[in-house]
């Protein structure tokens, strides 16, 4: 058992909701009490989208319990299968159906439906939602991708192949005149990831000008028909490892499709993902060509101008999902000059990536799902900048520290109206102005620090192109009343285990022990939480 | 397992209200996209100050709450989940010692929390984890501190607003036999529990609290009671001399225990819009005996107020059709209101639940026939929400967006549920939460 206040991810059905809410033509079905249908309004309310996640629920109450649950959940199946018609079923149980074992899967394939159904095994209590979507696009993948000997031996198979007219993802098809152009998928895009939306635009625009073409992207958008033509792509974009790294493997196993490893964020970080592509598809490293798509991102033009001089060394702390915070921390060090002070995640799944990232900044990462352990480091490292999810957001609020997100969990705020990837080259301009935009300009920042006696201007203040949002006596308090806590959460850094061994219990439990001497600071730090929670309330 | 029956057993009893027959009340079962109980705990922990709740139950559970309550402002809430995981079911951790290895960890914490209530799931009802004799060892080990008590919000056995029910109930429950309070209970020092006294039951916001203890004070009600008060150590004294009135439609089991105890419960409409909250007030004062001159005193001002601020939105709402999908309970209230007071025609009033006793008097006041759906089959009720083609349809998040992208203009009900909307001085608020989606769909039609 373990205490959680907040959590960065739900649970894996979720998960599963993501790939089905972004597909064209799945249907989820899933065994779950009255509640459940909760998770709807994710989608349709944070993500804003106009329909219904295409999920059925049976909402089973304590009444059925004693009867036939199973029956409820088979009645559902046909039901949905009949008024949605969809090209695929996904079936499964949330974290109760999952208990009253009425196994889903087994009764929906005893169905014999003419539409594939694709049983999902998602243990609710020890898994968490990024891979509940991974393992969903895997076994959505295994079980409509069929083994036709033809395709897999890539370049040949181009020629003959039938395309599927009705597919979204349907690019020109290559005339037997024209040279064949080598093929990618691009993989792990779902419903409410972070930006998504604009990363598939702008990561596929690119791939195409590098004259390559795309096969499917999946599962955003995708049909059914696209996911069965995935082996006839010569190698995959994993854009977002978190959901669909199982895939790419499993693709990559099966049909020797290899996939890339650089994650497309930031200047260098596209340069060097457009590299990556290049030998992949088998295509010559064309400089100039590169060059020439790379003028769009006026960041590193930005960050190099005298204007940014005082971005240098700037402390900051990032924490998200493994990719993203991989990624930012380069580009916070690499391209923008700032210092990273703090790295970390909650995928516990990608623990070893984010330690080796750590290490180059000379940090031991951070691993934990428990906000309050991360807002503990924060108070500790005095970051000027955070980089982070929801979370961060409200804790930096907190503390009076300019923050950005750039990972999931992310609210309505973070589903912008305008064209805003975070990767590519329009992603390192949008980056650029993102981080930069909560920070006090340089020549301010200056002029403060010179008149500090000034009446009006002095460190409390806040940035002028940011009003009201200055930082209250109160908050700038908070930092040396947390200390003895801190002193705790970093000794338990290293401490850290593998996920297998449990740290999810033993480091909470840690955490949420305050020696005695701390205990009184706590609950100073509480009060004081409740109140200003309270004001904001009002 | 315990100790809250679901309300569900009241509401499937037959209709003996002779007078609700002019409506047509109908049954539908199939999915219902409707919140669990454990929703409730959003506004329950923000009224009980020194209140804790803590879930037992899934990382569903953690979820839900969170983004049930939609913006995640709280630096520390006063509710957290004990997640229950796979070695607590393997049974290789005991799950009751985890439970209250959680629950220490947890006061530690936490010394600021007078009341702890253990908050059972769908999965923890499941997994028969006995939160009541959980809540009575942990009462034990951290006696007088903290009390910790136990109810369910789990799905399978409320519904929304039905948690507020289930958590209010152990709270009576908790109480001590009126006979041990004798001479104790000092806010009742004259003749304790000896004179009649009205009891107000159900979730108020603070304001609306204080408006109408002012109405009582006027009425010459001067130790009128509010349970759950605001804090936890404030408990009702409740025994045989002892009246109540619902301010809200959901409380059946809460009731049940507070009459179980001897008091009455005082027939009236809910407090909702002007004609509802004067027949409310006039049920306290006819069993009081005030008369009408007094009470007449005490209303007219508030009432005439409210009636004002009402009729600003009748333009934009008569004759409109409007569609409710079943959310809190309080759709049958809401309808009535609707109805009589702002002229708008009822196409279908869906309800989880109708505890027909409780609402006798808001039956009798919808018009004949009107169409009432008592539980939900949400594809069939959308396809005919899409046949009705009503003016405004009132419905969950879950729907809301989907809905206007259709060209419906929606109210999402759980603003309903987090806003002060009970009284005279809130009545035209409430009228307003109806018109402005309306209003803003003609602003910013092209």
């Amino acid at each position: 058992m373990q205490l959680t206040l907040w959590t960065y991810e739900g649970p894996p059905h979720i998960g599963a909701m993501r790939v089905a809410t972004c597909m064209k033509d799945v249907h989820y079905v899933l065994h779950a009490p009255q509640g459940d249908t909760y998770a709807d309004l994710l989608f349709t309310m944070i993500e804003r989208l106009p329909k219904r996640p295409p999920v059925t629920y049976t909402t089973f109450q304590a009444r059925d319990l004693g009867g036939d649950t199973a029956q409820l959940f088979i009645d559902a199946v046909l039901q949905a299968n009949e008024r949605f018609k969809p090209n695929a079923l996904l079936v499964g149980a949330s974290c109760t159906a999952e208990l009253i074992q009425d196994d889903p899967g087994g009764l929906a394939l005893g169905l014999n439906l003419s539409t594939p159904v694709i049983p999902l095994d998602l243990p609710a209590y020890q898994r968490k939602e990024n891979w509940g979507s991974a393992e969903t696009l895997y076994h959505l993948i295994r079980r409509l991708v069929k083994r036709n000997p033809v395709v897999g031996t890539t370049q040949k198979v181009h020629a003959q192949e039938s395309v599927d007219p009705a597919s979204q993802n349907n690019l020109q098809p290559p005339s037997t005149q024209q040279p064949v152009r080598p093929k990618c998928n691009i993989l792990g895009p779902t419903a409410l990831g972070f930006r998504h939306r604009d990363d598939v635009v702008e990561i596929s625009t690119l791939i195409e000008n590098l004259g390559i073409e795309i096969n499917v992207i999946a599962p955003m958008n995708a049909c059914v028909s696209d996911i069965e033509r995935l082996p006839l792509a010569d190698f995959n974009v994993v854009l977002y490892p978190e959901t669909a790294q199982t895939a790419a493997l499993w693709l990559e196993r099966e049909f020797k499709q290899p996939f890339t490893k650089h994650i497309p964020i930031g200047h260098k970080g596209t340069i060097a993902f457009i590299r990556e592509v290049l030998g992949l598809a088998k295509l010559p490293v064309d400089e100039p060509l590169i060059e020439r798509l790379s003028k769009r991102s006026k960041a590193s033009w930005y960050a190099s101008s005298v204007d940014s001089t005082y971005l240098t060394n700037k402390r900051v702390f990032i924490f998200g999902d493994a990719s993203h915070a991989i990624a930012a921390a380069r580009v916070a060090s690499e391209e923008m000059g700032f210092k990273v002070v703090g790295l970390g995640t909650y995928s516990r799944e990608f623990a070893r990536e984010i330690r080796e990232a750590a290490k180059l900044y000379g940090l031991s990462a951070i691993i934990t799902d428990d906000y309050l352990e991360v807002e503990d480091h924060i108070a500790e490292l005095h970051p000027e900048l955070i980089l982070g999810t929801q979370m961060e957001r409200h804790i930096a609020k907190r503390h009076g520290i300019p923050c950005t997100v750039i990972s999931a969990p992310m609210h309505v705020q973070d589903f912008p109206a305008r064209y805003a990837p975070q990767m590519g080259f329009e992603g390192a301009n949008v980056l650029f102005d993102t981080w930069v935009h909560p920070l006090m300009m340089g020549l301010e920042e200056h002029l403060l620090g010179m008149f500090r006696e000034d009446f009006e201007f002095n460190d409390s203040s806040a940035p002028s192109h940011l009003g009201g949002a200055k930082k209250t006596a109160d908050s700038a308090a908070l930092t040396p009343h947390s200390e003895p806590l801190l002193n705790e959460a970093k000794a338990q850094m290293n401490t850290e285990g593998e996920p297998t061994t449990g740290p999810a219990q033993t480091e909470s439990q840690q955490g949420l022990s305050p020696t005695p001497s701390s205990q009184q600071k706590v609950s100073e730090l509480i009060q004081h939480w409740t109140r200003e929670a309270e004001l904001e309330l009002k | 397992m315990n100790s809250v029956i679901p309300i569900a057993s009241h509401s499937r009893l037959p209709n003996t209200n002779p007078s609700a027959t002019h409506l047509d009340i109908r049954h539908e079962r199939g999915q219902r996209e409707v919140f669990c109980g454990l929703t409730g705990i959003i506004w329950l922990h923000r009224k009980i100050q020194d209140a804790f709740f803590l879930v037992v139950g899934s990382r569903t559970c953690a979820h839900l709450v969170q983004s049930a309550a939609g913006v995640m402002i709280f630096a520390e809430p006063r509710f957290g989940t004990a997640i229950i995981d796979d070695r607590d079911l393997s049974g290789i951790a005991d799950a009751n010692e985890e439970l209250d290895r959680v629950v220490n960890q947890l006061l530690k914490r936490r010394k600021d929390i007078k009341t702890l209530f253990l908050v059972g799931s769908c999965p923890s009802e499941v997994i028969k984890l006995d939160l009541s004799r959980a809540a009575q060892r942990l009462n034990v080990q951290f006696n007088p501190g903290v009390r910790v008590l136990n109810y369910s919000g789990s799905g399978i056995e409320t519904t929304f607003t039905q948690g507020e029910d289930a958590c209010l109930a152990s709270i009576v429950e908790s109480l001590p036999a009126p006979s041990l309070l004798a001479g104790s209970h000092s806010p009742h020092l004259a003749g304790p529990g000896q004179k009649k006294r009205l009891l107000v039951v159900g979730t108020l916001a603070d304001v609306v609290e204080d408006q109408m203890q002012r109405i009582f004070k006027d009425m010459g009600l001067l130790d009128v009671e509010f349970f759950p008060g605001r804090n936890s150590q404030s408990l009702p004294l409740i025994n045989e001399n002892t009246v109540f009135l619902l301010a809200q439609p959901f409380l059946a089991d809460t009731a049940k225990r507070i009459e179980d105890k001897g008091a009455k419960r005082l027939p009236a409409p809910f407090p909702l819009g002007s004609e509802g909250t004067s027949e409310w007030f006039k049920a306290a004062a006819v069993s009081f005996g005030i008369d009408e001159k007094t009470l007449e005193k005490a209303l007219f001002a508030p009432r005439q107020r409210a009636q004002i601020a009402i009729a600003k939105h009748k333009a934009m709402l008569e004759n409109r059709k409007i569609f409710f999908f079943p959310d809190s309970q309080l759709e049958i209230p809401l309808a009535r209101f609707l109805s009589r007071e702002l002229g708008m025609r009822l196409t279908e009033v869906g309800v989880p639940y109708i505890h027909r006793q409780h609402l006798a008097q808001e039956l009798e006041l919808l018009p004949a026939q009107t169409l009432i759906v008592e539980g939900q089959h949400v594809e069939q009720q959308l396809d005919r929400c899409e046949q009705a083609q009503p003016d405004l349809v009132v419905c969950g998040l879950g729907l809301a967006n989907p809905l206007e992208a259709k060209g419906f203009t929606t109210k999402w009900s759980i603003e309903l549920v987090f806003t002060p909307i009970q009284g005279f001085d809130q009545a035209g608020d409430l009228a307003e939460l109806f018109s402005r989606p309306l209003s803003r769909k003609e602003k910013i039609a092209a």
